[in-house]
């Protein structure tokens, strides 16, 4: 069974196409990698699923559903969640209140019983402390800045509280555009540890899309590269690592090539 | 001793007085408001020239409306040009329904902010495309366009003459004099606070604040913009129409001169200068506001007897100082007067082992 699955995707802006026939397809609790080298189109893909983008031709589907013309607030309804290359939280509000919202779409109680907080309400609003507590800030281990205002933190915090606020969601599948960018070794290393944990221990399927190719061999199923909005090789990460194209087309050969692919 | 806050219970990490010191300065504080301060009103007016207890009730009316706008502008990002006018719908809703229709005034009240809700989330509707200056023009739209059927319907309104309007009464309570008003304005003064407390740290609240602070990733997150902006303008307008029927029925007599776009200024001075986004702006900004011209006065009354003949300057004078004070907090206290007062009260709280 496929979960998520991309069809013939195209995507330009003003005659520059970003996107040019893409097709992939996710298999349901895989780490799911998107390589590429800058500009290759990997975050537009991520944006035309979330309804960011209009794709100009191409369809996405979501567990068999047509998503294409959903608005973007549905999409998050049917648990797909996502990160930010750009770090996007909401810098005004705390680390916890961040998460919180992370659950918006299992939240039952309207504004009147929220504002009464009486019963209902209020029951809801332990449930999802006690939740997100036990759930997300223990596993991601963010205890200690619950009560930080997002916006007074350093940036790898920053990138793991955004990880935080999507696995909130209680996402089916979970869209990770460069976690590690700007992440010291030990940073990516928590960070990988985060990603297989959440993989395995939520069954949270996972597309990783990221430049260190240590981590993305390392943790990946399956790795797809795109260059220039066209897909150039899928596979398995060993199959990646001997793929001739792969390494001519990615670096052009060199030996930079080979190290960067991690051989 | 306290050296920090710990808690054992979420729910106990969860209140909003969290400190049994809290609790008391509190229970103090509002026993001062309902016990001491409408007995010792009578006297302090005589001290500062001005009818104490009638400052206060302005101030308490013009709270919840501050309340509202910082709702909108403050929590959710959206720019309000048009609180002055909307405050006038509530008003004549109540009053109209009042005097006119007959309704008894536990029904005009409530008719007030569900009336200017809906006129609100209509001109709210720019908001789901516009945002900053833009919104603030088509909300200045909804500003004229409401004085001008304020001025012009006047089968209704009864034009710039007025519409008069009757103290109310609960179940054969009359609220006739201002130290009975007192109290209805702070009952509702303290229920609309703790609505608006408990808005914000629950599921809507966290979305409108995740809208001002980043739109598209709220959307992303689940949040529908299009609801809960309108929302927002919804929840907002109820706040200043109730404001606006308390006033109808505390000055007794509405006419479009009160809510033209001066008082949206003012408004919107109020939140900013008590702080957007804080609880406590709505209500530090409205009592500086509201106290302020009050308090020039003294000094400007003093001088003007001292020279005559130059009352006029000095009345001009007065108008200065008050932009310049504006003026000045909006470059020393840019976050209001309520950061200060968090900032001040977070040294406070550990005291002395606040480092
Ligand atoms: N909103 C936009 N307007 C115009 N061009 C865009 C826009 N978004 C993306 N592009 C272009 O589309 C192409 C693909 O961009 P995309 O962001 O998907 O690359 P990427 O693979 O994520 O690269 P990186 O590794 O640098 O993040 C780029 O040439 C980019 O300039
Ligand atoms: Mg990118």
């Amino acid at each position: 069974m496929i979960q998520l699955e991309v069809q013939d995707l195209h995507l330009s802006f003003g005659g520059l196409a970003a996107l040019s026939g893409v097709s992939l397809s996710v298999d349901p609790g895989e780490i799911f990698a998107i390589i590429g080298p800058n500009g290759a189109g990997k975050t537009c893909i991520l944006n035309c699923i979330c309804r960011f983008y209009y794709p100009d031709q191409g369809r996405i589907l979501f567990e068999d559903k047509d998503i294409t013309q959903l608005s973007p607030h549905k999409v998050a309804h049917l648990g797909i969640a996502r990160t930010f290359q750009n770090i996007e939280l909401f810098q005004g509000m705390t680390v916890l209140d961040n998460i919180k919202l992370g659950a918006h779409v299992h939240l039952r109680s309207g504004f009147l019983s929220g504002a009464l907080y009486w019963g209902k309400a209020s029951r809801e609003e332990m449930r999802l402390r006690r939740e997100v507590e036990e759930r997300v800030i223990d596993l991601l281990e963010i205890q200690a800045i619950r009560k930080k205002i997002v916006g007074t933190l350093p940036y790898g915090l920053q990138k793991r509280v955004e990880l935080a606020r999507a696995l909130a969601m209680r996402p089916k599948i979970l869209l990770l555009d460069e976690p590690m960018a700007g992440m010291n070794l030990e940073e990516t290393e928590d960070m990988a540890r985060f990603i297989l944990d959440i993989n395995e221990e939520q069954g949270v399927t996972i597309v990783l899309i990221e430049h260190d190719m240590g981590v993305v061999m390392d943790i990946s199923d399956r790795i797809f590269v795109l260059d220039f909005g066209t897909k150039i090789a899928e596979g398995s990460p060993e199959e990646i690592q001997h793929n001739e194209h792969v390494i001519n087309a990615y670096l052009g050969g060199s030996d930079e090539a080979f190290s960067k692919l991690g051989i | 001793m306290p050296t920090g806050l710990f808690h054992t219970k979420y729910e106990d990490d969860d209140k909003i007085f969290q400190t049994v010191w809290l609790k008391c300065w509190m229970g103090a504080f509002l026993l001062f408001l309902f016990a001491v301060f409408p007995f010792l009103a009578p006297h302090l007016s005589g001290l500062f020239g001005f009818s104490v207890q009638h400052m206060a009730n302005m101030i308490g009316i013009f709270i919840i409306g501050a309340h509202g706008l910082n709702l909108l502008t403050g929590f959710t990002g959206q720019i309000s040009l048009g609180h002055g006018a909307f405050m006038g719908v509530g008003a004549y809703t109540s009053g109209i329904l009042f005097m006119k229709a007959g309704w008894p005034f536990w029904l005009t009240l409530p008719a007030a902010g569900l009336v200017t809700a809906a006129v609100g989330m209509i001109f709210g509707v720019p908001s789901l495309r516009l945002r900053g200056l833009y919104l603030a023009i088509a909300t200045m739209a909804a500003q004229f366009i409401i004085e001008y059927v304020m001025r012009n319907w006047t089968s209704l309104t009864g034009g710039s003459a007025g519409l008069i309007v009757d103290r109310p009464t609960i179940m054969g309570f009359s609220f006739d004099t201002d130290f009975r008003y007192y109290y209805l304005i702070l009952v509702l003064v303290i229920i609309s606070t703790l609505f608006l407390k408990n808005l914000l740290r629950t599921k809507t609240g966290r979305a409108l604040v995740a809208i001002r602070d980043r739109y598209l990733s709220a959307e992303i997150m689940g949040v529908n913009l299009f609801k809960y902006r309108l929302l927002a303008f919804g929840i907002s307008s109820f706040y200043v129409g109730v404001a606006g029927g308390l006033f109808a029925h505390y000055n007794l007599v509405v006419s479009d001169e009160h809510f033209t776009m001066w008082l949206s200024i003012q408004y919107l001075a109020m939140v900013i200068i008590g702080g957007l986004g804080h609880v406590l702006g709505g209500i530090f900004g409205t009592i500086f506001m509201v106290l302020l011209p009050e308090v020039l006065r003294i000094p400007t009354e003093i001088l003007s007897n001292i020279y005559p003949n130059i009352f006029a300057i000095f009345g001009t004078l007065r108008e200065l100082v008050f932009g310049l004070v504006i003026i000045l907090f909006l470059i020393f206290e840019p976050d209001g007067l309520a950061a200060r007062w968090h900032t001040i009260r977070a040294y406070w709280k550990l005291w002395p082992f606040s480092y």
